[in-house]
């Protein structure tokens, strides 16, 4: 079972997913594994700036990566799990976006009711 | 009374099983309030789609009763809309809501709200059953229209401080 509430990890993915690079590096990722120079050429990076975007996929956990040789090859996380965690990542957002805007509409109901009902107990 | 900030406005978001996820928060009101929020048409409107979604919604129906019907309907590009409809199939007055969601076929999940009095506030569990776990994953599978909303997800951080 997999619990993703709150924690650092889901911070750490929220952040990795919140870039466009990132989130085609993690699709490409899913279809194969790849070195860094492919996914630097594939996405017209510099091999400095893809590495910044692989590490920031490896420590939220999306990616992990393997040198062999010369050549740091990259991988999706546990299987399924980057998927899985953006899925989440997305839900949770979707979610707590909804929830700050009941909270705000609850608030407002408590202040007219103790309003309308001074004496209630 | 103080009350410890902590506890409210954190929204838990898990996978409880192969075929279920939920999302649960405490608020700082008692049950009848949010059921107020989550039933009335126009208050329900107001945060069910929240405005940083940027989508605009519609309530087309709202019946919160047993064999009672719903449909929501979201503004696409053009003159398109996306609409989400279904039925409630359990109504417990400022306690529990059941309803079905079929928009997408014999797939979709039954969702359910509680609402959970604890000392004057209210704890809220959403949550959606999967008939399979099939069904869960190809939802997950979906996610691929959620890179637009993932791309607020920087400033929503940035909010959660």
């Amino acid at each position: 079972m997999v619990q993703f509430s709150a924690t650092a990890r889901l911070d750490a993915s929220f952040a990795a997913l919140s870039d466009a690079t990132r989130r085609g590096v993690l699709e490409q990722l899913a279809r194969a594994e790849a070195s860094i120079t492919d996914l630097a050429e594939r996405f017209h990076m510099t091999l400095t700036g893809m590495k910044k975007h692989i590490q920031v996929l490896e420590r939220a956990g999306l990616v992990v990566t393997e040198k062999i040789g010369r050549v740091r090859t990259c991988r999706l996380g546990a299987q399924g799990l980057a998927e899985e965690a953006a899925w989440i990542a997305g839900y949770h957002q979707l979610w707590n976006a909804r929830f700050d805007a009941l909270d705000e509409i609850i608030a407002e109901l408590k202040a007219k009711e103790n309003k309308d009902e001074p004496e209630r107990h | 009374m103080s009350l410890n900030a902590t506890e409210f406005g954190a929204t838990k978001v898990s996978r409880t099983s192969d075929t279920e996820v939920e999302a649960t928060r405490l608020f700082d009101a008692p049950p009848h309030l949010v059921w107020r929020a989550w039933t009335t048409p126009e208050l329900f409107q107001r945060w069910w789609a929240p405005r940083s979604m940027g989508v605009p919604m519609h309530v087309r129906e709202l019946d919160v009763r047993v064999g009672g019907g719903y449909r929501i309907e979201f503004e696409a590009e053009g003159s398109q809309v996306w609409a989400f409809f279904g039925k409630y199939i359990e109504v417990i007055p400022n306690t529990r809501i059941v309803w079905t969601n079929e928009e997408g076929g014999d797939t979709g999940p039954i969702s359910s709200v509680t609402f959970e009095e604890r000392d004057g506030k209210t704890l809220v569990t959403f949550q959606e059953r999967y008939p399979t776990k099939e069904a869960l994953d190809e939802g997950i599978g979906a996610a691929e229209g959620l890179p637009e909303q993932l791309a607020q997800l920087a400033e929503l951080l940035a909010e959660m401080g």
